[in-house]
């Protein structure tokens, strides 16, 4: 085994993929192999770092250099000079917005308060080498639980640790694998859920292709916890890098006979199987779930009986979301007291958010619970792009809520999220500005869950429908008094009765939208105006007194809404003006806003 | 996989390969001028020579790294051993030769090899 001096780590996500990290990989490879360094250096393809905006990320180790938004002319330079004289090229390293260059990743704002627990390994290792995994104590958990330890054990161990689900609804993984494994069936199931549908959320994806390992040998553990000899891996076809990842990572552990018959040769058999969902968002329920795997429509069914009792194929079954599992391991390792002395009171370890929307630093962040969200937004995201104005953010996705300025200095957990409204959901944290009209935000989420309802049960099928109609008339202006409390009556009842999560989280974003952010509400429907300035069908156009009089929006103006004399300010006649905006475009002193 | 011993040897194996990504307290480094100068004056085999010792060695806490000029061109090619806790020390006009004693008597047994080193080659 060769032992080289310089490694160039090449983040190969989904995001830097995009990006062309590919090429960036290529390149290196040819360029070290023409300056004769292919003995000293050694170019590695890793997961997510999780600074996305700043992609392709390359990092050049033992200096943990952090270069950012590298593009293939770049690598020559950084061949020749990094690896070549150990010269860093300063003006490819990754700077802070208004700030000096960072030359290592622990001194980047965006990472000096994280905690990577889940995503340790992500950016680290190559995901495609089992013996890397190792290397960085991978397996050793599943040894350790497989020599040493009794299920019951393993069982008291995650209880101890307080972890809950990461998947949304946060419930205590540690009953869970109780329930499972009190119920008596010759056959139980594994079932790892990475079908990550939300809306701006991609933790999970991650995960899955930084450390697939790492899920792997928490589904080995689970199953010899439960009793369980066979798991399931539900991943969506979207996610082609993970998927392959996976692919490789099972058959490695395979011929490793980590995953086999006879597992440390303690008698235990366990065995992973992938299947590939189509992207439809109910089948992250898990009872959907298990129906596709099953090769049925993805529709849930009621509970009880609850997956611990009949799950898949009718077989007693536990369902852990990947982020869940790639904290078990470490549990396993370093114990319940370890990772119970992180977080807050009732909600332990730490949780990955994928920030998006108006902020600087789009990227995955991962905190422990009980960072305030004023610290996520700004010291690690970096702010509001633009000096604008910070409005709200919406957690949860779809089945979430949009937590207001009021509140950023929130610490987040799983129940201070559900005491204001919102959820902490999978992750996902879409930040909005001043721009972002509330109401439109509420009409996006119930069009995304009206796409999305398999249409099984009434209250989701024909209740989110009507509210979807509702919202779209207020938005475009024909909103009319009791349309709010429509929106509410229907909300409630969707709530009560619809069948599974979807349809009973569907009205969150309009209900916690209502919440705080009524008065849009009423400005929508009573005076026919969008305070954000977004909606477009209540704007009006009108020239300011900066018109010098030029013409140039009279002729430009396709229904001839817009009058005035030469060298005068000119005027727009609002019941014709159909809004296209061309004016505002072709005005060269500003003079024309909406209002 | 039959046991704890068999996962023990691939860590172990494939730890050397990715120490350098590990951030250890008692990493000792091994830098390396490699500037034109030093480049010029016979640095690479110096370097891959250390490179090679560590290895014979298993030694999982030095990382090699390389730095540019410092200004004593005459004296290269020249390396700085830093150990944690201790002043560097710089070895100069070293060779390939010099490199197991250093490996040897310094970064194994914490004793600089004097003769190598920078005080001794201004003092002549």
């Amino acid at each position: 085994m060769e032992l080289f001096r310089a490694h160039v780590l090449v983040c190969g996500g989904t995001g830097c993929s995009s990006s062309g990290s590919g090429e960036l990989i290529r390149r290196f490879e040819e360029q070290i192999a023409k300056q004769g360094l292919d003995k000293e250096v050694k170019v590695v393809r890793t997961g997510c770092f999780g600074l996305c905006e700043a992609g392709p990320v390359v990092i050049v180790y033992p200096e943990g250099t952090f270069y950012s938004r590298i593009r293939p002319d770049d690598v020559d330079e950084i061949v020749s000079e990094h690896l070549l004289k150990g010269r860093i090229v300063q003006h490819l390293v990754y700077k802070e917005k208004s700030k000096e260059e960072h030359l290592s990743l622990d001194n980047i704002d965006f990472y000096r308060s994280q905690m990577r627990l889940a995503l340790r390994n992500c950016g680290v290792i190559d995901p495609e080498s089992i013996d890397e995994y190792i290397a960085f104590d991978g397996y050793k958990a599943l040894a350790k639980v497989l020599t040493e330890m009794s299920p019951q054990q393993v069982i008291d161990e995650v209880l101890r640790s307080g972890l809950r689900g990461r998947g949304g609804a946060g419930f205590p993984t540690g009953k869970k694998w109780q329930f499972a494994a009190a119920s008596q069936a010759e056959q139980k199931y594994m079932v790892c859920n990475a079908d990550e549908g939300d809306p701006g959320a991609f933790m999970d994806r991650s995960v899955l292709e930084g450390d697939p390992h790492a899920v792997l040998e928490a589904m080995a553990i689970g199953g010899y916890a439960i009793g369980a000899s066979e798991g399931y891996i539900y991943v969506r076809a979207e996610y082609p890098i993970a998927v392959k990842r996976l692919q490789i990572a099972i058959e490695q552990a395979r011929e490793y006979g980590l995953l086999g018959k006879n597992i440390f040769d303690s008698g235990f058999d366990f065995d992973v199987y992938i299947r590939l969902g189509a992207g439809a968002f109910v089948c992250g329920e898990e009872t959907a779930l298990m129906h596709s795997i099953e090769g049925g429509r993805g529709e849930p069914k009621p509970k009880p009986p609850f997956p611990a009792v009949r799950g898949l194929f009718d077989k007693p079954t536990n369902i852990n979301n990947v982020e869940t599992l790639a904290n078990i391991p470490q549990i396993i390792l370093k114990g319940a007291d370890w990772f119970s002395s992180i977080g807050t009171e009732n909600s332990k370890g730490t949780k990955v958010f994928a920030l998006g929307g108006k902020i600087n630093n789009t990227g995955l962040v991962e905190v422990p619970m009980g960072t305030p969200l004023r610290e996520i937004i700004y010291n690690i995201g970096g702010g509001i792009p633009g000096g604008k104005k910070f409005k709200a953010v919406q957690t949860g996705g779809p089945s979430g809520g949009c937590i207001p300025a009021e509140q950023l200095d929130i610490a987040i957990d799983y129940d201070s999220l559900t005491a204001i409204g919102s959820m902490m959901g999978s992750g996902g944290m879409i930040v909005m500005d001043e721009d972002n009209c509330m109401v439109d935000i509420a009409r996006f989420f119930l069009d995304f869950t009206v796409d999305e309802s398999c249409g099984k049960c009434t209250p989701c099928r024909i209740g989110t429908k009507r509210m979807l109609e509702i919202l779209e008339r207020i938005v475009e202006g024909k909103g009319e008094e009791g349309d709010i409390e429509k929106l509410e009556s229907l909300a409630k009842n969707i709530k009560a009765t619809a069948l599974c999560g979807l349809g009973q989280t569907a009205p969150n974003p309009v209900l916690s939208t209502l919440k705080y952010f009524r008065s849009e509400y009423e400005a929508h429907i009573r005076e026919k105006r969008c305070p954000a300035h977004h909606c477009q069908k209540l704007l009006n156009y009108e020239i300011t007194d900066k018109c010098r009089g030029c013409t140039a929006c009279a002729r430009i103006c396709p229904v001839g809404a817009i009058t005035g004399n030469v060298k005068e300010q000119h005027h727009i006649d609002i019941t014709k003006c159909i809004k296209c905006g061309s004016c505002i475009e072709k005005c060269r002193f500003g003079a024309i806003v909406k209002n | 996989m039959k046991s704890l011993a068999e996962l023990e040897a691939i860590r172990q194996k494939t730890l050397e390969r990715v120490s350098v990504r590990k951030e250890a307290d008692d990493a000792i480094r091994v830098v390396v001028g490699m500037a034109t100068c030093g480049i010029a004056a016979g640095a690479r085999p110096v370097m891959l020579k250390f490179l090679e010792e560590v290895q014979r060695r298993n030694l999982h806490n030095v990382t090699v790294s390389q730095t540019g000029c410092i200004g004593m061109c005459r004296l290269e090619p020249m390396l700085d051993v830093i150990m944690p806790g201790k002043e560097k020390v710089t070895y100069v006009k070293v060779t390939p030769d010099m490199v197991p004693r250093i490996v040897a008597e310094h970064i194994v047994n914490g004793r600089p090899v004097e003769e190598y080193t920078i005080t001794a080659a201004e003092s002549k």
